[in-house]
This record gives structure tokens, C-alpha cells and sequence, in this order.
């Protein structure tokens, strides 16, 4: 929970330069010691405040001129201006004072129709003129708005009023008023419930708007008591979170994490929050007074721990290092470190001797052992937790000394293009290089190539790793590939990812640069280029060998290699014939489905567990894999602790399976479907047709080709899961790749297992075009149902932008929180989409490539130019 | 010459087609004449020296602003700019001119307007007139006063109001466009905004603006600290009809800021770069066709839609620049999706 604050998907706003929330502040600016009042500022900053908010509001203060001198300090700290600010005052005049202060965008805390509709909007239009995103607090002329309906109701007349005069949704921002709960009094026993449930339906309803809310007022009742109020707080922001609460002003120190909260008290405070009843037999009337009781338990007390001896603990400290580097195991590795430093000290030798000494010969054996195919890429990322632990141990003690650091074998900068959120190979190399004695500066998902550019060149990166999972990575590669040739850069620049290949490399990327361009196929392979890249005699001839390879690529490619493509006409003339007799009956339940948490527990039946194994480059099939020769004893050891982990994501409900499929209308024109949708214009959907020439009796397919020209029904879906940032947050602050991986394929397989049940319920219940099937998993797996769910960017529909039309059909962005970025990755990473066809003969097939001419009439029928479907479609032409 | 179509669909219309060209330089093409104090103050009777007072010229000199303003059509300018860069309240006060604020933003405004008509007559393509507005040399978001880092030399509502007479006068002389240039500080650009909008609200117009930012260091930030990205945050508000960056470096240095802001920009997308970087003398040697190639890779890689010139940049370069963009498609217009944008000196993008 702690580390979940400073995510993207939930913003924490500092809360410490507020006099109403800070004693300490309010010291300061009561005794005009601005210059540390500034300080606070910028420690809420360093500390990682993602928007400050500034508070005045002090009887004794005058408020417009604390608040001008303020934010105009500040304005002169680049450290602190960097971030956004918070004007937060209950008066009018000290926010407009503010708003002339701060050149940035800021946002206003708060305005409402507390004083009458004619104020509010005249206080809004002026936001509007200064540039301001801003809180609108649920409050009217009668007064606060305490129940759920309260709350909507005057959360939607406020967005009706607003988006009236063109204020932007995306910039409203609704406190529907956090009250206190366990007050002794029941009409309070509902707030907090009053206030998820309101959260819930106001995004809802009003599209594109966030939600926040003050947390302290919450657990007024538990004044003094820390223990207790912190649990709370993390308690309801667990729950509120998933809601749709994505904006809090907070402390984000003192909250804790959901798991390590103690038990009893995290249940106690659970019901106290959702307003449940107490279990029989518990001694209690209700659940208040069962958190009364328990809270004088958790005055001043701390969370206690304890650890049995096992055998090995008996050994010498080097080869418990070793023991625990081999075996992954994290939990003595401190004080065993620690240890070894002392021991180190003893006879004279620098803390950097433990790196160099028994943790190198760790690892080395690691290394052995994985080179040598007796270990499997999960042990190793364990591993390299371990390592990093120990590390992490060290570094302050090395950096005290100011020795020369450990020297790498190499320097290499790593990024996931910008445009691309997908990391998790991405992390597995860097793991795996970090593992091998390489120095990996890892500048994160959606780095633009300046970036890129400028960290290679500031760490005298000895190599640039790109990374991407989606198509239009590729051509952001090709861009950074050309940026460094602009550059004159010269330094190896290694590909790898899923749709990455030797191909594209050869064809694309090398061509746009200079210097060593390398694909490397999977992350054991990358340790061996790496070394190669780095040794004094190896390069040349390496680097000299992959470039003729690639040249020869190209030569074959331009020359004969390439397949024969049949004009349009005649690829259309071989259009693929379905039987209309047999198309699928009007669906039962047209319209858009939303589903807001589909039941965890109900989608893990739902498992294709071959491709998670794959995740982890270990080859098989599910479940033969487990009892493989080579790679079984891993695969059982990874299935065991991914077991494990799902137990607590479905027992703990880490993760929210949000969903929509949407069944319209529609009829065939061409290649394109026309959805006839009822309150907005029918829309187009353009679709390619294979041009490959085909054998006789084999049709050009194209997706159209199972929908009627006489009108037919056409389906779409998508669904996300939501939630995850958090625990992974909290994996990395822990140093704890392999848990971090392991969630993050996990959340794939959910959001592939809900894709699969969805289109199940669709085929059974939604559209009912088969009420009967009764289908195992393994025969969903090999797709023995009728009907397809093809997804953009994938091979029958390779243009990924008609994800945002998809997403627009079905509003997934507000039903279902799943957004895309500019490239069209989704966001959560763990999603699919995809567009539902129900015709008993529809086939999934691959478009492959097309010609100019159909390239051409695409960008038409798509309404964009020729170039913009050109960089769409780039991997489907020559 | 305005027709029935407003100046704004005019403009948009007109940047479907094709990519637009702005104008050059002002202040070199008028030291080309070396005109000196008596040509400056003519009889205008100000107690202070005038030589240097550009803006001026248009009541003492007018057919040297005229010339200038042919030369740009001439030379292929879609958009002529007003000499009007330093009248303000603020700018003229240097020269105790500030009591003729008015007139000389109305002048130059006219004659702007008149060789402009003049041009779109002759050939029916319609040419437009953006009211310069500088950014005056006090800043909203600094102190001026290394000890004090609270002081400031100006407050928000006076440059507003200052900026609104300006803005006024501008309007009152028939310019299509109003033109916040050379933003070195965003809070300036805010009260400029306002401005705009209190004269649009006052004269019930539609007043389209048009931002230009322009850039200190090369890391790509203006002097109040701000990056492309978090300065375009910060006014896009505004709902300009063009924003872009002008100044600063050559068109090398403006090259991976023009590419960032092309992709989120909503709206066309000028930028007029000076030619080159002056050299020790202070004269810009980077040649028409230089200038004009370098430009010509935004437009070829579709990232722009209006061009044109800062200091050291002639009719000459306008010309060399209409040669080396005909022909290249457009810049398409990005759709942003509906996310909180927020600005410190960096941005912060909420997740929707």
C-alpha cells in the first residue's frame, strides 16, 4: 500500500506545507521563517510528492499574502517547482492570489455550490482562464453530502454544469467527503461504504474524471492512536482505491502495507470500513466497539518477528552466501553479508571484498549452472534478488570509503521504447546481465530516444538494449536507431522483445545506423553477445559476422524471397465464401455488458499455463512440462510458488478483473463492417485481406468475409486487470525482481483467462448463439468453439489503431479503466481486446503482407493519409 | 479583407492544404535601412532619444514598415506580423513613449492590414495580420533580486492590464491573429492569455491566439524553467490556434523539441527559428538556403504546419524556404486523449 502511492494509477499529493495539517508548517509560517518553510517543500519533493499542496487557511494569518509569498519562494526552487501545485483554500480570494503566482498548470482545492450554482461556475470559468485543473467538493446550498446518493447526485449536477460551460472533465476532480467512521453513533457506521460506493458510480458516470478525498478525517476517533488510524487509512484506500479514488492528500510514510498489517486488526478495521457485522461469538455487539476494544491492544506496540534455524545457518558465512545466492533464498542474507563485511574488516580487506569474494563465487556458480542448462531462468532471477540484497547492504559502506566501485565487465543502458509499457523481458535481461557482472542502467517503460540518447552518453554506456512487446515499437526503434546515427554514436545497439526479429533487425534497424546493430533472440543469449561486444579480440569479427548476415537478409528479401501477391481485385475475387444460412441468431442480450470485478477465484479455472512457462523461457506444454526430464524439477518449483502467489492475490483480492463486451448490429460493405450503433453515427470498420497468392482451393481471407452483407451482429470486448501496482511497487522497493516478474505474468494470464471466460459467457448467455457448450479447458485452449475474437495488432488484424475505435464502441477507458497510450499499448499492461465474430466458420488467419494498392485504398477507407497508414501498417508491407 | 469565413477557418482551411509560411525578421531588416535618431523621433516631440524604437517607425517612418511587410508577401508569407514586438506600456517606457502605446499599435497594425488586403486582392489568396505581442523584459516568475527570491518587479494583474491595452489596440487596428511571442516566461504568456480573453469578452470576438515559446538552453527549457511539454500544459487552456517555438537557437538546436511538441500539440504548429546562431560580431551568417534545408526536414517529416523566421532571417530565407517545402504534405493534426495534463516546470500526466 505504502509503495502504491506513487504510482501513476494513484497520485499522493504532500500534504505537509499546510498549516491546517501541520503543526510543525504552521510554526514556521506564523514566525514568517519562510526559508525553512521552503524546506519542508522540497523534502515532500525529494520524498516523493508527486503535486504539493499549499494551505494558508490560519486564523492568524493573512492568508492571500502567506499564500503569494509562498508559492512565488518556490517558484524560485527548480527542486520543488518541478512538480505541480495544489492551491488549497476554502476561500476564493487566496486561490485567485495563488493562481497568479504559479506558471504551471496547478490545481485548485476547492470550489463547490455551497454558495449557490452562479458562484460556482463564475469561480470555474475563472479556473478556465488561468489554466487550472480543479477539486470540486459534494457540497450544494443545503449542505454536505454524506449518503451515496447525496454524494452522486450532486457529483453529476456539478459535471453537468461544468462540461455546460466547456470546462474539460478530465480536469475535474471530485472530493465526495471522507467522514468519520466508528464515532459510537450508527447513522456514521455507513460513511465509509457511502463513500466507495459513491466513488464507484460517480466515475461511472462522469467520464474522464478523478476522485480524491482528505483520509485523516476517517479515523478521527482513534486520535492518538497511530497503530490504529494507519491501518485504517491503508485499510480504506485498499478498498477505495480499486473504486476509483486516484488522488489523496496524504502522508505516504505513514501508511502501511495491507499484507503486514496484523491480522486481527486488519479484520477488525475491515469491518469497521465496509460496515459489516461482527462474526458470532466474538463478544461484540458491533464492529466499532470490537475496534474499540482491540485498539488499546496496539498502543505503541510493533510488529514483532521471528525466524527458525534451519541446518545450513550452521555453516561458515561464505558458503551460506553461496547456499543462499544458489538457492534464492532471501531471508538471512543481511546479517549473513553483514557478517562477512565484519570478517572482512578483521583481516584488513574493504567491504568491496564481499562483492569481489564469496558473493562473485556465488554467483559465478549460478552462472555455471545456468550456462550449463542445470538451472532455469526463475532460480536465477531468485538469485539475483539475493545478490541485489546484499548489495544494496553494501554499497553505503563501499560509498563511505570512496573506493573505486566494483568494476563491471560492462555498461549497458536499457529502455522499453516510448510508446511501449511491456518490461517484463525486458527486466529478465537486465536481471540476467546484472547477474553476469554487468552495470545495467535501467531507464524504465516509455523512454523517449533523447533520454535514451543522453544516459548512454552521460554513463559512457558501453551498449544501448531496446526492448518493446508491441508492433509499433519497432518503428520507435528504427527511430532511436536513427537518432544515434545523427548522433555519430557508435556503441552497440542490442534489440530484443517479443515482436522483435532478425528480420526486422536486418531490414529496419540496421540499415538506419552505423554501428553494430545485434537482435538477440532470448535473455540467455544476451550475457554471450554482451561478453563478445565488450572483449578486446571478439568484437570485430563478431560484429563484421552478424552485419553479413544481415546484409544477406536484406539481399534475399530484395531479391527472389519474397512471395507473389495477387492483385486486389483478384485477391477479393478468392474472398472466402461463408455460408449465411448458418450465421449465428440476433444476440439475446445486445448492447454493452459492464463487468466491474469478475471473481478471481472463477478465472483462474481458466488458465492456459503453457504460455506463462514460456514467459520464463522454459519450453513445454502444460501440464507435461511439470514431469519434463531438463526443465521439469524448475517448472514445478516456479508453478509451486506461482501457486502460492495466487492463493493471496485471490484470498487477499490483490487484483480487480474489470471487463465490457459490447454486441451491435452491423452488415458487410467490401472489406469494411458498418456498426450500426443507436445513439451515435454508424461507424466504419476497415478490414485487410490476405494478397499472398493462393493455392488453388485456399481463400484470400479478410475478417469481413464472415459478416453478412444483409446485416449480421458483430461483437467487441476488452478487459483489464486493474491493481497490481501496488504489491509491485512494493516487490521493487524490496529489491525482489522475481516476485515482481512472477505477479506481472500472472496478471497476464488473469487478463488472457477473463478474455477466454468472457467470450464463453458471450457465446453462452450474451449473444446465446451456444446455450449448450459444455467445453474443458483444454479444448477452450485449442479454441473447439465457434466463433473468433481477433485483436487488433494481431495477425488477421494487424492495424492497431482501431483499438482506440474499439474502445470508443465499447467506452472501455470508463467502463472498464483500461486506456491506451499513443502507440495504442494498453494500459494496465495486463489487457486484451479484440472484436467478437460469431459465424461458425470463421478461422483466425494471418493478413500477412499486402500491396501498395490495397495500403492505398486502406488509408480511405480509414480516413488517414498514406503515411499515417504507412507507419501503421509498416510490418505488413515490404 | 476578411470574406465570410472567419480569419481562424481560414487559416485552418488554408493548413489542410498545405504548409503555411509566417514572415522573418523585424529588427535586422530594419538595421539594413541605418536609420538614424532624426529618423527614429521625427516630429513627434519625445523628450528622450528614440533611435532603436522599431515599433516607432510606423508613425515616423510608415513606408519602411510597409516595405518590410511587402517584402515578407513577396516573398511567399501566408501570416505577416506586426512590427509591434515592444509596444507595451513597459517596452516604450524605456523610450518615455509610453503615451503613444495606442497609436503606435493601431499604426502598425493598419499598415499591416493594408498591404496584406492588398496582396489578397491581387491573386484572392488571403493573407493574415498576427498582432505581435512580446514578452516585455520583466518576468512574472523571477526575481530580479538575488538576495530577495520572493520579489517581483510586476504582479500579474498590472502586466494583464498592460498587455490588455496593448491587445486592444492591436484588435481596434484590424489584425486577424493576437501573437504571444518569444515566451520566456509561461506566467508572462498566462496574463497575456487573460488578456486576450478579457478583450475578446469586452469586444464580443472571437480573438484567436497563437503561442510561441522560445527556448534558453539547450536542454529545451525557457528562462521561467519550463520544458516544451510542461509549458504547452500550461496554456494549452488557452485553446490556441497555433503554438510553436520561435528565437532561441538555429533550427539544429530546435530540432528534437519541435519533434516532442509536434506529437502532443492539438493545434498547428508554427515555428520561425532564428538563422542560425550570430556569430562574434552578433550577424547571423546562415544563409537562406541553409536555413531553409534545415527547416525543410520538418516539413518532410511532417511535424509542422506554418514556418518562417526569426533574427537574422530575410525575405530571402522565405522565399528559400517556400522553394524547399512545396510540395510536402501537412502536418496532421494529433488527437490527445482525455488525461489530466499538469505542469510543474516538468509535466505530470495523470492516468485516465
Amino acid at each position: 500500500m505504502n509503495q502504491s502511492l506513487s504510482s501513476s494509477r494513484f497520485v499522493n499529493i504532500g500534504e505537509r506545507t499546510n498549516v491546517t495539517g501541520s503543526a510543525a508548517f504552521k510554526k514556521l509560517i506564523l514566525g514568517g521563517d519562510y526559508a525553512k518553510a521552503v524546506d519542508v517543500a522540497r523534502q515532500q519533493v525529494e520524498n516523493g510528492a508527486q503535486i504539493i499542496d499549499v494551505n494558508m487557511d490560519e486564523g492568524l494569518l493573512d492568508a492571500v499574502e502567506a499564500m503569494t509569498i509562498f508559492l512565488k519562494l518556490i517558484a524560485a526552487e527548480p527542486d520543488i517547482a518541478r512538480v505541480p501545485v495544489m492551491i488549497d483554500s476554502s476561500k476564493w480570494s487566496v486561490i485567485e492570489a495563488g493562481l497568479k503566482c504559479v506558471p504551471g498548470k496547478p490545481i485548485v482545492n476547492s470550489i463547490s455550490m455551497k454558495e449557490g450554482v452562479e458562484p460556482f461556475l463564475d469561480q470555474a470559468r475563472r479556473c478556465m482562464a488561468y489554466g487550472a485543473a480543479m477539486v470540486v467538493m459534494a457540497f450544494d446550498e443545503v449542505g454536505q453530502a454524506d449518503t451515496k446518493a447525496r454524494k452522486v447526485e450532486i457529483c453529476q449536477r456539478a459535471y453537468q454544469l461544468l462540461t455546460g460551460i466547456g470546462f474539460p472533465p478530465e480536469d475535474i476532480i471530485f472530493d465526495p467527503n471522507i467522514f468519520a467512521v466508528a464515532t459510537g453513533l450508527s447513522e456514521h457506521d455507513n460513511y465509509a461504504v457511502d463513500f466507495i460506493e459513491a466513488t464507484q458510480e460517480i466515475r461511472a458516470t462522469c467520464p474522464h474524471v478523478h476522485i480524491s478525498g482528505g483520509l485523516s478525517n476517517l479515523s478521527f476517533s482513534f486520535r492518538g492512536n497511530e497503530v490504529v488510524r494507519r491501518a485504517m487509512h491503508s485499510i480504506f484506500l485498499y478498498h477505495a482505491i480499486p473504486a476509483g479514488m486516484d488522488m489523496a492528500i496524504v502522508n505516504a510514510g505513514q501508511l502501511d502495507i495491507y499484507d503486514a498489517i496484523e491480522p486481527e486488526l486488519r479484520d477488525a478495521c475491515e469491518d469497521v470500513i465496509l460496515n459489516r457485522g461482527v462474526p458470532e461469538g466474538c463478544g461484540f455487539e458491533t464492529a466499532t466497539e470490537r475496534l474499540i476494544a482491540l485498539a488499546e491492544r496496539f498502543r505503541g506496540t510493533s510488529p514483532e518477528a521471528e525466524k527458525a534455524a534451519e541446518e545450513w545457518r550452521g555453516w561458515p558465512v561464505n558458503r551460506r552466501l553461496e547456499h543462499a545466492l544458489v538457492k534464492g533464498i532471501d531471508a538471512h542474507i543481511v546479517p549473513d553479508t553483514e557478517e562477512a563485511r565484519l570478517a572482512a574488516i578483521e583481516v584488513n580487506q574493504r567491504p568491496i571484498s564481499v562483492i569481489e569474494g564469496p558473493l562473485m563465487d556465488g554467483m559465478n556458480v549460478v552462472g555455471d549452472l545456468f550456462g550449463s542448462g542445470k538451472m532455469f531462468l526463475p532460480q536465477v532471477v531468485k538469485s539475483a534478488r539475493v545478490m541485489k540484497k546484499a548489495v544494496a547492504h553494501l554499497i553505503p559502506f563501499i560509498e563511505a570509503e570512496k573506493e573505486e566501485g566494483a568494476r563491471a565487465k560492462g555498461r549497458i543502458v536499457m529502455a522499453t521504447v516510448k510508446g511501449d509499457v511491456h518490461d517484463i523481458g525486458k527486466n529478465i535481461v537486465g536481471v540476467v546481465l546484472q547477474c553476469n557482472g554487468y552495470e545495467v542502467i535501467d531507464l524504465g517503460v516509455m523512454v523517449p530516444w533523447t533520454e535514451i540518447l543522453k544516459a548512454a552518453n552521460e554513463n559512457d554506456a558501453d551498449m544501448i538494449g531496446l526492448s518493446g512487446l508491441i508492433t509499433p515499437s519497432l518503428d520507435e526503434m528504427v527511430t532511436v536507431a536513427e537518432e544515434m546515427g545523427r548522433a555519430k554514436m557508435t556503441m552497440p545497439l542490442l534489440i530484443g522483445g517479443a515482436t522483435t526479429s532478425k528480420v526486422h533487425t536486418a531490414l529496419r534497424i540496421d540499415p538506419a545506423y552505423d554501428g553494430p546493430v545485434i537482435h538477440v533472440l532470448d535473455a540467455s543469449r544476451a550475457v554471450g553477445v554482451a561478453t563478445t561486444l565488450v572483449s578486446d579480440g571478439g568484437s570485430a569479427p563478431f560484429v563484421a559476422e552478424v552485419a553479413s548476415e544481415y546484409a544477406h537478409v536484406r539481399a534475399v528479401r530484395e531479391g527472389k524471397g519474397q512471395s507473389v501477391l495477387a492483385t486486389l481485385d483478384d485477391a477479393r475475387a478468392n474472398g472466402f465464401v461463408a455460408d449465411m444460412h448458418i450465421k449465428p441468431p440476433p444476440p439475446e442480450q445486445p448492447g454493452i455488458h459492464s463487468f466491474d470485478d469478475w471473481d478471481l477465484a472463477d478465472l483462474v479455472d481458466y488458465f492456459d499455463w503453457t504460455p506463462f512457462f514460456r514467459a520464463w523461457e522454459l519450453a513445454g506444454t502444460y501440464p507435461n512440462i511439470l514431469d519434463d526430464k531438463i526443465v521439469g524439477e524448475s517448472a514445478r518449483g516456479l508453478f509451486a510458488d506461482a501457486r502460492e502467489m495466487l492463493d493471496k492475490i485471490v484470498n487477499e483480492k490483490w487484483l480487480t478483473a474489470r471487463g465490457v463486451a459490447g454486441l451491435w448490429p452491423c452488415r458487410r460493405d467490401g472489406d469494411d463492417v458498418i456498426v450500426h450503433r443507436e445513439d451515435a453515427e454508424h461507424l466504419r470498420l476497415p478490414f485487410l485481406r490476405q494478397q499472398i497468392k493462393k493455392r488453388e482451393g485456399r481463400a484470400n481471407m479478410c475478417l469481413a468475409d464472415f459478416v453478412d452483407v444483409d446485416g449480421d451482429w458483430i461483437g467487441g470486448f476488452a478487459v483489464g486487470i486493474h491493481g497490481a501496482e501496488p504489491h509491485l511497487e512494493r516487490f521493487r522497493a524490496d529489491k525482489d525482481d522475481y516476485s515482481d516478474i512472477l505477479l506481472k505474468a500472472l496478471c497476464d494470464r488473469f487478463a488472457e483467462a477473463f478474455a477466454e471466460r468472457l467470450h464463453a459467457h458471450v457465446r453462452r448467455i450474451l449473444w446465446g448463439y451456444a446455450p449448450g457448450e459444455q467445453l474443458t479447458n483444454e479444448a477452450l485452449i485449442k479454441e473447439e468453439y465457434r466463433g473468433i475474437r481477433p485483436a487488433p495488432g494481431y495477425p488477421a488484424c494487424p492495424d492497431h489503431s482501431l483499438k482506440p475505435i474499439l474502445f470508443d464502441m465499447l467506452g472501455a477507458t470508463e467502463r472498464a479503466g483500461i486506456t491506451l497510450t499513443d502507440h495504442f499499448a494498453m494500459l494496465p499492461t495486463a489487457a486484451v481486446s479484440g472484436f467478437y465474430f460469431g459465424h461458425p466458420e470463421a478461422a483466425y488467419f494471418g493478413v500477412a503482407r499486402i500491396g501498395e494498392e490495397q495500403l492505398a485504398e486502406y488509408a480511405v477507407r480509414r480516413g488517414v493519409d498514406l503515411d499515417q497508414a504507412r507507419r501503421w501498417l509498416r510490418p505488413n508491407l515490404d | 479583407m476578411s470574406g465570410n469565413v472567419s480569419a481562424r477557418q481560414a487559416l485552418l482551411d488554408a493548413a489542410r492544404q498545405r504548409i503555411l509560411l509566417t514572415d522573418g525578421a523585424w529588427g535586422t531588416q530594419i538595421q539594413t535601412y541605418g536609420l538614424g535618431e532624426a529618423d527614429y523621433a521625427g516630429d513627434l516631440g519625445l523628450s528622450r532619444d528614440q533611435k532603436g524604437n522599431n515599433d516607432i517607425l510606423a508613425l515616423t517612418k510608415p513606408l519602411v514598415v510597409e516595405e518590410i511587410a511587402r517584402a515578407y508577401l513577396d516573398a511567399g508569407s501566408d501570416i505577416i506580423s506586426t512590427n509591434t514586438f515592444s509596444s507595451t506600456s513597459i517596452s516604450q517606457g524605456d523610450y518615455g513613449a509610453e503615451a503613444i502605446v495606442r497609436d503606435l499599435n493601431i499604426a502598425n497594425a493598419q499598415i499591416t492590414r493594408r498591404v496584406a488586403d492588398e496582396f489578397a486582392a491581387r491573386d484572392g489568396r488571403r493573407r493574415f495580420v498576427a498582432g505581435a505581442v512580446g514578452p516585455t523584459n520583466k518576468t512574472l516568475s523571477l526575481s530580479p533580486d538575488v538576495n530577495d527570491p520572493g520579489y517581483r518587479e510586476i504582479d500579474f494583474d498590472q502586466l494583464k492590464a498592460v498587455y490588455a491595452q496593448q491587445i486592444d489596440a492591436l484588435v481596434e487596428g484590424g489584425v486577424d491573429f493576437i501573437l504571444i511571442e518569444t515566451i520566456f516566461d509561461t506566467l508572462n504568456a498566462k496574463a497575456g492569455i487573460f488578456a486576450v480573453l478579457d478583450v475578446a469578452a469586452a469586444r464580443g470576438i472571437d480573438l484567436p491566439i497563437m503561442l510561441s515559446m522560445t527556448l534558453t538552453d539547450l536542454s529545451g527549457r525557457n528562462l521561467s524553467g519550463h520544458s516544451v511539454e510542461a509549458f504547452w500544459y500550461a496554456v494549452r487552456h488557452a485553446k490556441p490556434l497555433t503554438v510553436g517555438l520561435n528565437c532561441s537557437f538555429g533550427a539544429t538546436q530546435l530540432r528534437p523539441h519541435v519533434r516532442s511538441l509536434s506529437t502532443i500539440a492539438d493545434c498547428l504548429l508554427m515555428v520561425y527559428p532564428n538563422a542560425g546562431l550570430p556569430n562574434e560580431l552578433g550577424e547571423y551568417d546562415e544563409l537562406p538556403a541553409e536555413t531553409a534545408a534545415l527547416v525543410a526536414e520538418w516539413a518532410a517529416a511532417g511535424q509542422v504546419n506554418i514556418l518562417g523566421g526569426c533574427c537574422g532571417s530575410t525575405p530571402a530565407h522565405i522565399a528559400a524556404m517556400r522553394d524547399a517545402i512545396a510540395g510536402c504534405a501537412p502536418r496532421l493534426l494529433p488527437t490527445l486523449d482525455a488525461r489530466t495534463r499538469l505542469a510543474g516546470l516538468d509535466p505530470f500526466v495523470m492516468a485516465a
